[in-house]
C-alpha cells in the first residue's frame, strides 16, 4: 500500500492503495466514482474508458502506479456549472442509450474524439469507436449523436 | 406446445450450486423428492406455486402525495428496454397527470407488488393494463372525492392535468389536495374505462427515456455500482469445469492475509477482503483439485442432441421424427435441417450484487429479471422466510432473458454471512461468459411439399433441444405437424432475448426461400401466396416497399433477402441487402429495413430503439457468435474470443413502425430478432446459390 495523490476531473484526491491495483477499480471501489464502469477488465470493451491528458486509455489496464501524475477525467467530470458537455447534450437528444451501461465509456471516447478530429466522417467515427461494445445495439444512433455533437461544437464555436 | 413454450421462459434445470448444509435439510423437508425436484425444470414448481393474488387495491400500485407528485410500484424491472418511461407514460395518461410528475419503484420485493419476472415481453400486455386499470380508478376515486366535496355529480366533473375541476363552478382541486397524501382506499373490482389509443396525449408519444441524464452523466446506480457501510470485496472459486467435484483444497495460504476471511460451504469456496485486488490474490492463493467428468464439445454437439431425448419427457417427445407427412402428395419436396449453436448474453455488466445481513434479515441489491424469484431463491438457499429476504433491482446494464436466476445474489449473501459484512460480488467477463446459461443450441428438421401453383401442401418442423417459442407456422397448410423435442441439455440453457423463435425462424424462413426458389418464385410473392395473417401481410408489404423490394435482381456486388415472422403478439419482417467478397465469401451487410407491428405503439422513439437494438444484436448470433466449449470447459470466453457486433459491423438500419391503434399493445423487446438471419441467409443464396443452414453462418465471421 502507498499514498497517492491523483489528479481526477480538476481535483486532488488522495488515495490509498497498492500501485498495481487498476485505476478503475481505484476509482469505483475506493472514491466512489461508480460512473467508470466494468465490462471485462481485459481492455476489450470500452466501458471503462477514461481520459489521461485528454486521451482515452482503458482504466482497467492502467495501474494507478503509472498514473499518479497524470490529468484523469472520468464521465463525472464532463458536465460543467450543471451544464452537459456537447456529446452528453447530443446522446440525450438522440436518446442514443438502452440500458446505458456503455454510456459513459461511449461519450467519454466520442469526447475525445471530437477533440482529434472537430469533424469527422462515419469511417472515422467507427474506427475510433470501434473498440466501445454496446450490447443493447445503439451504434446507429451514437454515430448519429456524435455527429450532432460535432455540429452543436461547430455552431456554438461560431456564434 | 404453448406450455412447452411457457416452461422454457424462466426454467433452468440446473442450479449452479446448493449449500452442503442446505442439501441436507432439504432431503429432511422433501424427503426422497429432491432428486426429483431438481430433475424436473424449475419453472413446473414455479408456476404451481404463483397463486399469487395480484392486490385490488389501488394503494398497492399507487400513492398520490400532498403536493400531487404520484409514485407506481411494479414488480417489473428496467433494463434498457424502456419500460420505466413507457409503463410510467400509461399510467399518466389514464391519471390525467403531466408524465414528469410520476416515479416508478419497480422490482423492489417489499414494496412492490409480487410479479413472476420480467420476461416474454409480458410487461406491455400485461403491467400495462394492470396499471391503467389501477389509474383510471384511481382518477374515477379522485373525482368522487372531489364530488363529494362539492355535493356535486362526479360524473359531470372533469379530470386533466393532475386537477379535478366542475366546470359549473369553475371550483378546482389538485389531487394533492383532494387526497392531502392519504392511501388512496379504493379496489378495483370491474374493469374501469381505459382511454382508447386514438384519444392518447401522453402515451403514444416518444417521452424522453425517464432518469435519461443520471445515465449520461454516470450518476445511475446500476447493481455493480451499489456501495454499503464497511462493504467487503467478494470473489469466488470456480471448478475448473462443469459437473467438477472437489478432490482437495487448500486455504491456508489465503487465510493468512491481513484482512481475508475465507469462506467454505461445501464446494463453494470464497473470499472477501476490503478491496478488490485483496480478494483476487487471496483467491489465486488458494490451491483446489477437481475433478472434472468428460463432457461433450462442439464437435459432437448436434449428434448428441438428436440422440438424447430428455429422460423424463413424455412418450409424444421421441428421439427420432419419423417423416409423418412424406406421403401426402405434392409437386416438389424438400427435407432439409438447420442448426444453431449455443450464444451467450454477454449483457455489458455481468451478474452483480450486494448482499447485507442485518438483524437476521437479508437485503440484496442484485441485476436480475426476477427479484421476487430471486429473493425466494434466497430464502431457499438459507433456510429463512421469504418475509425476511428483500431484494431491490436497480435498474441494471442488459440481460437479454440472461439474468433470470440468482446465482450471484446467493453466493454475494453466503459471502456476506461468512464475512459479518455487506458484500460485494461483481463477476467476471469470463465468469459471465462461463457460469451463466446459454441460449440452447438447437437441430431443426423440416420436410414440406409445395405445389406448381405456390401453394403449400405439408409441412412437418421437428426442433431438438432449442425450444417451442415461434415454432408454429404462420403460414397457411393443412394439418401442420409440429414438434418440439426436449433432449438432454449438453450445458447449462435457459432463457434467451425471443428464445427459439430465432432459430425456429431462421429455419422456417430459409427454409421458405429455398421452395420458393424451387418454384422460381419470388421469395415475397411465395410468402404472400400463403400467408391469410392479414398483420403478417401488412408487415411484409411495409417492409418490401420502404426497402424498394424486387426493383433490382441480386448480385454478389447487392444482394437481397427477405424473412418475417410472428411471436409473442408481435409481427417483424425484415429485408437485408448485403454484398458478398468474391474471395472469401465474406458478408457485408450493407441495409436492413425492419417493419414492426404490436399493437398500438405506446412510445414510437423507444420502440424505434428497441428495434434497432433487436436487428444489431441479431447480427452476432446470425454471423459469428457461437459458444466453443470442450470437457467441460469454454474455450471462448472473452470479448476478444467471442466477437459480439461492434460499430463496423452495424449496416444502416430503417425501422418501419406500424402502428395499429386499435390493436392492444403488445411487448416488443425480443422478437425484432428473429428476421435477419434468415434474410441474410437468403441473400446470400440470391448472390451465390449457396445455402447457409447453420446459424452463425460463418462464412461473414
Ligand atoms: S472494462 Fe476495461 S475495456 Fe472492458
Ligand atoms: S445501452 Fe446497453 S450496452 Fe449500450
Amino acid at each position: 500500500m502507498a499514498d497517492f495523490r491523483l489528479n481526477i476531473n480538476g481535483k486532488v484526491l488522495p488515495v490509498r492503495a497498492d500501485g498495481q491495483e487498476s485505476l478503475l477499480s481505484v476509482l469505483r471501489n475506493r472514491l466512489e466514482m461508480t460512473g467508470t464502469k466494468y465490462g471485462c477488465g481485459e481492455g476489450e470493451c470500452g466501458a471503462c474508458t477514461v481520459l489521461l491528458e485528454g486521451k482515452p486509455r482503458r482504466s482497467c489496464r492502467v495501474s494507478i502506479g503509472s498514473v499518479a501524475h497524470s490529468r484523469i477525467t472520468t464521465i463525472e467530470g464532463l458536465e460543467h456549472d450543471g451544464k452537459l458537455n456537447p456529446v452528453q447534450q447530443a446522446f440525450l437528444e438522440e436518446e442514443a442509450l438502452q440500458c446505458g451501461y456503455c454510456t459513459s465509456g461511449m461519450i467519454v471516447s466520442a469526447t475525445a474524439l471530437l477533440r482529434e478530429h472537430p469533424q469527422p466522417s462515419e469511417k472515422q467515427i467507427v474506427e475510433f469507436m470501434n473498440g466501445n461494445i454496446c450490447r443493447c445495439g445503439t451504434y446507429p444512433r451514437i454515430i448519429v449523436a456524435i455527429q450532432r455533437a460535432s455540429k452543436s461544437t461547430a455552431e456554438g464555436s461560431r456564434a | 406446445m404453448k406450455e412447452l413454450t411457457e416452461l422454457e421462459a424462466p426454467g433452468l434445470r440446473e442450479q449452479l450450486h446448493w449449500f452442503e448444509l442446505d442439501r441436507r435439510d432439504f432431503l429432511k423437508l422433501c424427503g426422497g423428492g429432491l432428486l426429483v425436484c431438481l430433475a424436473s425444470r424449475p419453472a413446473l414448481a414455479q408456476r404451481r406455486r404463483e397463486g399469487h393474488e395480484l392486490p385490488k387495491e389501488i394503494s398497492a400500485w399507487l400513492s398520490i402525495d400532498a403536493n400531487g407528485k404520484v409514485t407506481v410500484f411494479t414488480g417489473k424491472i428496467e433494463t434498457g428496454q424502456n419500460v420505466r418511461t413507457s409503463l410510467a407514460q400509461q399510467v399518466a395518461e389514464e391519471l390525467r397527470v403531466p408524465f414528469n410528475s410520476i416515479t416508478m419503484v419497480m422490482g423492489d420485493t417489499d414494496l412492490t407488488p409480487w410479479d413472476a419476472g420480467t420476461f416474454g415481453s409480458r410487461t406491455t400486455p400485461t403491467m400495462g393494463p394492470e396499471l391503467r386499470n389501477m389509474a383510471a380508478s384511481a382518477r374515477d376515486l379522485l373525482a368522487q372525492e372531489a364530488a363529494r366535496t362539492w355535493n356535486a355529480d362526479a360524473k359531470a366533473l372533469t379530470v386533466a392535468d393532475g386537477r379535478v375541476t366542475n366546470p359549473k363552478t369553475g371550483k378546482s382541486l389538485t389531487f394533492g389536495e383532494i387526497t392531502r397524501g392519504q392511501k388512496l382506499t379504493g379496489a378495483v373490482e370491474s374493469e374501469p374505462a381505459l382511454t382508447p389509443a386514438t384519444e392518447w396525449k401522453i402515451a403514444g408519444t416518444s417521452v424522453p427515456k425517464a432518469d435519461g441524464r443520471d445515465f449520461v452523466t454516470g450518476k445511475h446506480k446500476y447493481p455493480s455500482d451499489i456501495v454499503r457501510p464497511e462493504m467487503q470485496f467478494g470473489k469466488v472459486l470456480r471448478p475448473s469445469g462443469f459437473h467438477a467435484t472437489l478432490v482437495s483444497v487448500d486455504t491456508s495460504a489465503a487465510e493468512k492475509m491481513p484482512g481475508v476471511k475465507v469462506v467454505r460451504d461445501g464446494d463453494f469456496i470464497g473470499v472477501t477482503a476490503p478491496d478488490l485486488l485483496t480478494a483476487e490474490r487471496a483467491l489465486a492463493k488458494i490451491q483446489a483439485k477437481w475433478n472434472v467428468p468428460p463432457q461433450i464439445s462442439n464437435a459432437e454437439l448436434f449428434q448428441y442432441i438428436r440422440s438424447h431425448p430428455e429422460q423424463d419427457g413424455d412418450t409424444q417427445r421421441n428421439q427420432s421424427a419419423p417423416a409423418q407427412s412424406s406421403n401426402v402428395n405434392a409437386d416438389v419436396k424438400l427435407d432439409q435441417h438447420y442448426t444453431v449453436q449455443y450464444i451467450a448474453h454477454a449483457p455489458l455488466e455481468p451478474r452483480a450484487a450486494v448482499a447485507e445481513w442485518q438483524d437476521g434479515k437479508l437485503n440484496v441489491w442484485t441485476g436480475t429479471q426476477r427479484p421476487f424469484a430471486v429473493r425466494d431463491q434466497l430464502a431457499t438457499a438459507f433456510r429463512i422466510p421469504s418475509s425476511k429476504v428483500r431484494v431491490r433491482m436497480p435498474d441494471m446494464g442488459g440481460a437479454y432473458g440472461g439474468k433470470h436466476t440468482g446465482e450471484c445474489a446467493v453466493e454475494a449473501a453466503r459471502l456476506a454471512k461468512g464475512a459479518g459484512k455487506p458484500v460485494r460480488l461483481v463477476w467476471t467477463r469470463e465468469e459471465e461468459f462461463t457460469w451463466a446459461y446459454f441460449r440452447p443450441a438447437g437441430w431443426i428438421e423440416i420436410r414440406s411439399g409445395v405445389n406448381r401453383d405456390g401453394k403449400l401442401a405439408f409441412w412437418e418442423f421437428h426442433n431438438y433441444n432449442s425450444g417451442g417459442a415461434g415454432i408454429e407456422t404462420p403460414y397457411d397448410v393443412p394439418n401442420p405437424i409440429t414438434q418440439f423435442h426436449p433432449t438432454e441439455e449438453p450445458l447449462r440453457q435457459g432463457s434467451y432475448r425471443a428464445l427459439a423463435a430465432t432459430a425456429n425462424h431462421f429455419a422456417r424462413e430459409s427454409h421458405m426461400d429455398e421452395l420458393a426458389h424451387a418454384l422460381n418464385m419470388d421469395p415475397l410473392e411465395f410468402r404472400l401466396k400463403n400467408l391469410s395473417d392479414d398483420r403478417m401481410r401488412a408487415v411484409f408489404q411495409a417492409a418490401a416497399d420502404r426497402f424498394g423490394w424486387g426493383r433490382e435482381k441480386s448480385t454478389p456486388q447487392r444482394a437481397f433477402g427477405i424473412a418475417g415472422g410472428t411471436d409473442k403478439g408481435g409481427r417483424v419482417a425484415t429485408c437485408v441487402e448485403l454484398s458478398v467478397d468474391p474471395s472469401d465469401h465474406r458478408i457485408h451487410l450493407l441495409r436492413v429495413v425492419q417493419a414492426w407491428e404490436s399493437g398500438a405503439v405506446v412510445n414510437p422513439n423507444g420502440l424505434r430503439n428497441q428495434m434497432m437494438g433487436a436487428v444489431t444484436m441479431a447480427i452476432g448470433g446470425a454471423l459469428f457468435e457461437a459458444i466453443q466449449f470442450k470437457d467441460g470447459r469454454i474455450l471462448n470466453p472473452h470479448f476478444s474470443q467471442y466477437r459480439v457486433p461492434r460499430f463496423s459491423d452495424s449496416p444502416k438500419i430503417e425501422i418501419v413502425l406500424v402502428d395499429r391503434k386499435d390493436l392492444p399493445s403488445a411487448g416488443a423487446g425480443e422478437i425484432g430478432v428473429v428476421g435477419l438471419a434468415p434474410a441474410i441467409g437468403n441473400a446470400f443464396f440470391a448472390a451465390t446459390g449457396t445455402r447457409l443452414r447453420d446459424m452463425p453462418m460463418t462464412a461473414g465471421g
